[in-house]
C-alpha cells in the first residue's frame, strides 16, 4: 500500500508499530477489566477460555496486518514478520504482569487485580510471562499465514474455527436447546459437564469446514437448476421456501427456550424501531438523536388505554390501541419534524436529542404525575388476547414482533420503491436540488419523521406489553444511540441491514451478559473498526457499496474511448 | 409574447441587500442572457425566480400567474426549472435515476419514458451511460445529465446557472450549442454566465448585472458592441 512499507526499514517499523498497537489494544481490555470478566467463559471446556481467546486475537490481528502489509514479499518473511508482532504483543502483556505484581496500580486501575495477573501469566507467575510471549507469537504466526491460504483452504477452515467457536461461547444456551430424544444425545457426544469438549471441538470444526466445501460446490449448480426451473415449478419452489420459513419460525421459540425467545423479541423490537429510524435516516438522509421519544409514545398510548390500574384513560383491546398508537406517534412525528425542518447537519443532532429528553422529563414530571404515572409509570397492562390464545410471555410474544417486523419492513421497502422514496432520496443526496426539481421538501421531510415515528410507536406497543408496565426510565438516550448505531452496522438504508444490526448489537450482548458492563466500549470498538473495514455496514444497499467501493461502479463502456477522449478531460 | 416577468425584485440576505430592484422580461422563445461579475447578484435572481429565496418586494409572474407567492415545487410544477450552479447532480445514484428524479413532478409514465428518449437523442453520451453512477461522468457530461434532468420537468423556460463554469473550452462550446439546440425544440432560456463572450452569441437579449442593479440591457449585438461591456467582460 505505501511505498514506505516496501523498504526493509518500513518492515522493521510496520512490526513495532503493529505489535505495540495490538499489545496496548491487550492490556487495554485486560486493564478495563474485561479480560477476568470473560475468564469463567469456556470457549473449549479445560482447553480454552474466552480471556485467552481473546488475548490470543490480539496476536492473531496483529500478524494479520502484517502479513497484509507485507504483500508482495516471501511467504516466510510475512510469517516470520507476524511472529514477531505477535511476540510484540506477548511480551506487552507480560510487561503488565511484572510490572503489576511490583508496582500496585490499583491505585488508579482498579481492574488491575491480582486474579488478572494470575490470568495473563497462566497461574504461573513471572513464570508465565516467556509461556504468553511463545503463545502470542505462535497466534502472530497463524494469523500471518491465513492471508497466505488460498481461499479454497482459507474459507472451509475459517467457517470450521467460527462454528466451533460460536458454539463454544454460547454452549450453556446450546446445550439448553439439546434437552430430550436424539437432541440429548447429540448433546452429550459434544459437550462435558463444563461447556463444549476437545472433541466436539473438533466434530463441529470437521462438520463446518464439510459444509462450507459442499456449499462452495454445489452453490453455482443449484442455482443454475433452480432457474432453469419451469415458472409453475419455482412458484412451487418458492412456496416451499416460505412454508419451510414459516414453520421454522412456529417452532422458533420452543425450540430455542424461553432465554433465547426473550433476546429475540427485544431484537424484533430494536428491528421495528430500527426500520423506523432507518427511514429517516437512511431514506431521508434526516438524522435524529431522540428517537427513542416514539417508541415511549408507542408504550404510553398503549399503556394509558389498556391499563386495569388507576391511569386508564379507556379500557380497550391491545387490538384496537396498537392501530391508535401508530397513528398517535406518527402525529408526534410531524410535530416533532416541523420546528427542526430547517436545521440541518449537526444542530439536528443536538435539537433531536433535545426532544427525546422532553418527552423522558415531561412523563417523568410531578406535573403530568396524576396522567401519565410520573416515575411510578403505568402498572398493570393486560396481555393480549388472540382466538382465545395469550400472548402471556416471550415465546408467545415473538410470533407478535415477527409478524409486526414483517409487515413494517414490507410496508418500509413498499415506501422506498415509490415515489415518496425517491423523494426522500433526492433530500438525503441533495436538499437544495431536491426543492429545485420541485420536490415538496417539507412535506416529504415531515413524513418521513411521521412515518419513522408510526414504526417506533408499534415497537413501543409490543414493548409495553411485554412488560406489562410502562417506566419512564425504560426511554432514556441510550435506546437513541443504541438504535442508530445499529442500523449503521448493519448498513445505513438498508432493510436487511436492520436485522442484522440488531442481532450483533442487541442480540449478541445480551447472550454475552459478561459484556453488559462494556457493552458501549464494545460498540465504540464496534463502529471504529466497521468505520475502517466495512464502512457501507454488514448488509449494505447498493447504492452505499457503490459509494464506498470504487471497484464496484459500473465500468466505463468499451469501444467509446476514443469519442470521449475530448470530454474526459472535461474538468479544468 | 412576455412569457416570464420580473419587476423590480428586492432580495435581502438578512441585512445584506443582494437585489436592489431587478426588472427584467423573457419572450416566448428567447434565449436572455443575465451576465455580470461574481457576485453580481445572478445566482440570487435565477433562485428567485424559482422560488428558493423569497423576494421582500417585486412581482414574478409567468404568463401573467404570480410566482413569487408559490412555494419552490409549485413553480417547478408550473413549469420554470433551475438548473442550478455547479453541476449538482446525485452523485451516488445513476445517470437514469437521476432523470427520472427530474420528472418528479410528472404523473404520466408514457409521457416521460418519450422525453427521456428526447433527452437521449439529445445527449446520446446519456444514454451510453444511462448506467453508471453519475458521479463518475466527466464535468462536462454531468452539466449534461443537470440539464436533461431539468428538462424531465417539461419546462416552459429554463434557467441556466453558469452552465460553463469549470468546463474545457472544447466543452464549453458543446453546452452552449445545445443550449441553442433545447431553445430551437421549443424551451425560453435564461441563461446566466460570466462567459459573456458565448453567452451574447446565443442569446437574442442580455442583461447586465453590477451590484444588484440592471446596468445595461439591450440586444445582444447592441451589448457586444457597448464599449463599457467590451472593457469589462469581453477582454477588450
Ligand atoms: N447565502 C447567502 N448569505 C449571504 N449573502 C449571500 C448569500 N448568497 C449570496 N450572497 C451575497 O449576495 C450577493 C449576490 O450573490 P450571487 O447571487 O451568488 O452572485 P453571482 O451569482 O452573481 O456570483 C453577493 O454579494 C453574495 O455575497
Ligand atoms: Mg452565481
Amino acid at each position: 500500500m505505501e511505498p514506505t512499507a516496501k523498504t526493509a526499514r518500513g518492515l522493521w517499523r510496520s512490526v513495532v508499530q503493529t505489535g505495540a498497537l495490538w499489545g496496548a489494544g491487550a492490556i487495554f481490555l485486560a486493564l478495563v477489566g474485561l479480560v477476568e470478566a470473560v475468564s469463567h467463559r469456556q470457549i473449549v471446556a479445560g482447553v480454552l477460555s474466552l480471556a485467552y481467546a481473546l488475548l490470543l486475537l490480539a496476536g492473531l490481528g496483529a500478524g494479520i496486518q502484517v502479513s497484509r502489509r507485507w504483500a508482495g514479499t516471501a511467504a516466510w518473511q510475512r510469517i516470520v514478520g507476524g511472529a514477531l508482532a505477535g511476540a510484540l504483543v506477548g511480551v506487552a502483556v507480560g510487561l503488565l504482569v511484572v510490572v503489576g505484581r511490583s508496582v500496585n496500580l490499583r491505585i488508579m486501575l482498579i481492574n488491575a487485580s491480582p486474579a488478572l495477573y494470575e490470568i495473563l501469566s497462566f497461574g504461573l507467575g513471572v513464570g508465565g510471562v516467556p509461556l504468553m510471549v511463545l503463545a502470542q507469537t505462535g497466534a502472530g504466526a497463524i494469523g500471518a499465514a491465513t492471508p497466505l491460504l488460498p481461499p479454497v483452504f482459507r474459507r472451509p477452515v475459517m467457517a470450521g474455527l467460527g462454528t466451533a467457536f460460536v458454539i463454544g461461547l454460547f454452549q450453556d444456551l446450546v446445550q439448553l436447546m439439546l434437552q430430550s430424544g436424539v437432541r440429548a444425545s447429540l448433546r452429550s457426544l459434544l459437550f462435558t459437564g463444563d461447556g463444549l469438549a476437545l472433541h466436539g471441538a473438533v466434530l463441529l470444526f470437521v462438520f463446518a469446514a464439510g459444509v462450507n466445501v459442499l456449499r462452495a460446490r454445489y452453490r453455482a449448480p443449484a442455482s443454475r437448476w433452480a432457474v432453469g426451473l419451469s415458472p409453475q415449478r419455482r412458484q412451487v419452489l418458492r412456496w416451499i421456501t416460505l412454508g419451510a420459513v414459516f414453520a421454522a419460525i412456529l417452532i422458533l421459540p420452543w425450540v430455542a427456550g424461553l432465554f433465547i425467545s426473550q433476546v429475540l423479541v427485544l431484537v424484533g423490537l430494536y428491528t421495528l424501531m430500527g426500520l423506523g429510524l432507518n427511514l429517516e435516516v437512511g431514506f431521508a438522509g434526516l438524522l435524529d438523536l431522540g428517537f427513542v421519544a416514539f417508541f415511549a409514545i408507542g408504550a404510553y398510548t398503549v399503556g394509558l388505554l389498556t391499563t386495569t390500574g388507576p391511569l386508564a384513560v379507556a379500557h380497550l383491546a391491545w387490538w384496537t390501541v396498537v392501530p391508535i398508537a401508530t397513528v398517535v406517534s406518527l402525529i408526534a412525528g410531524v410535530f416533532f419534524g416541523l420546528p427542526i425542518l430547517r436545521i440541518r447537519g449537526d444542530y439536528l443532532a443536538i435539537a433531536t436529542l433535545g426532544f427525546g429528553e422532553i418527552i423522558r422529563l415531561l412523563v417523568l414530571s410531578d406535573f403530568l404525575r396524576p396522567w401519565l404515572g410520573g416515575s411510578q409509570g403505568v402498572l398493570g397492562i393486560p396481555k393480549p388476547v388472540l382466538v382465545g390464545l395469550e400472548f402471556r410471555g416471550p415465546q408467545q410474544l415473538i410470533y407478535l414482533t415477527v409478524a409486526a417486523s414483517a409487515l413494517v419492513a414490507f410496508v418500509a421497502a413498499r415506501l422506498r420503491d415509490s415515489r415518496l422514496g425517491r423523494a426522500w432520496m433526492a433530500v438525503r443526496e441533495d436538499e437544495d436540488v431536491a426543492e429545485a426539481l420541485g420536490i415538496n421538501t417539507v412535506n416529504v421531510k415531515l413524513l418521513a419523521y411521521g412515518i419513522g415515528g408510526a414504526f417506533a410507536g408499534v415497537s413501543g406497543a409490543i414493548f409495553a406489553v411485554m412488560l406489562g408496565s410502562v417506566f419512564p426510565h425504560s426511554f432514556n438516550v441510550l435506546i437513541s444511540i443504541n438504535v442508530l448505531a445499529l442500523i449503521i452496522v448493519g448498513g445505513m438504508g438498508s432493510l436487511p441491514g436492520v436485522m442484522v444490526g440488531s442481532l450483533a448489537l442487541v442480540g449478541l450482548p445480551e447472550l454475552l451478559r459478561e459484556f453488559s458492563d462494556f457493552r458501549f466500549l464494545v460498540y465504540g470498538a464496534v463502529l471504529i473498526v466497521m468505520m475502517q473495514l466495512r464502512p457501507e455496514g454488514l448488509w449494505p444497499t447498493a447504492v452505499a457499496r457503490r459509494e464506498l467501493h470504487d471497484e464496484a461502479q459500473a465500468p466505463a463502456v468499451p469501444g467509446h474511448a476514443v469519442e470521449l477522449a475530448g470530454a474526459k478531460e472535461g474538468d479544468g | 409574447m412576455t412569457l416570464l416577468d420580473v419587476e423590480n425584485l428586492h432580495v435581502y440576505y438578512g441585512q445584506i441587500h443582494a437585489l436592489k430592484g431587478i426588472t427584467l422580461h423573457v419572450d416566448q422563445g428567447e434565449i436572455v442572457t443575465l451576465i455580470g461579475a461574481n457576485g453580481a447578484g445572478k445566482s440570487t435572481t435565477l433562485k428567485t425566480i424559482s422560488g428558493l429565496l423569497r423576494p421582500r418586494e417585486g412581482r414574478i409572474t409567468l404568463s401573467g400567474l404570480d410566482l413569487a407567492a408559490l412555494p419552490a415545487h409549485e413553480v417547478v410544477a408550473k413549469g420554470v426549472v433551475q438548473v442550478p450552479e455547479g453541476r449538482r447532480i446525485f452523485g451516488q445514484l445513476t445517470v437514469h435515476e437521476n432523470l427520472s428524479m427530474g420528472a418528479y413532478t410528472r404523473t404520466e409514465r408514457d409521457g416521460i419514458d418519450g422525453d427521456l428518449e428526447r433527452i437521449f437523442t439529445l445527449f446520446p453520451r446519456l444514454k451510453e451511460r444511462r448506467a453508471q453512477v453519475a458521479g463518475t461522468l466527466s464535468g462536462g457530461e454531468q452539466q449534461m445529465l443537470a440539464i436533461g434532468r431539468a428538462l424531465m420537468s417539461q419546462p416552459k423556460v429554463l434557467l441556466l446557472d453558469e452552465p460553463s463554469m469549470g468546463l474545457a473550452p472544447v466543452l464549453v462550446e458543446q453546452i452552449f450549442e445545445t443550449i441553442t439546440g433545447i431553445n430551437q425544440l421549443g424551451t425560453t432560456v435564461l441563461l446566466v454566465e460570466q462567459n459573456a463572450f458565448m453567452a451574447l452569441q446565443i442569446a437574442r437579449r442580455g442583461y447586465v448585472l453590477q451590484t444588484g442593479e440592471i446596468a445595461l440591457s439591450g440586444s445582444a449585438k447592441e451589448l457586444q458592441a457597448n464599449a463599457e461591456v467590451r472593457k469589462a467582460y469581453l477582454g477588450g
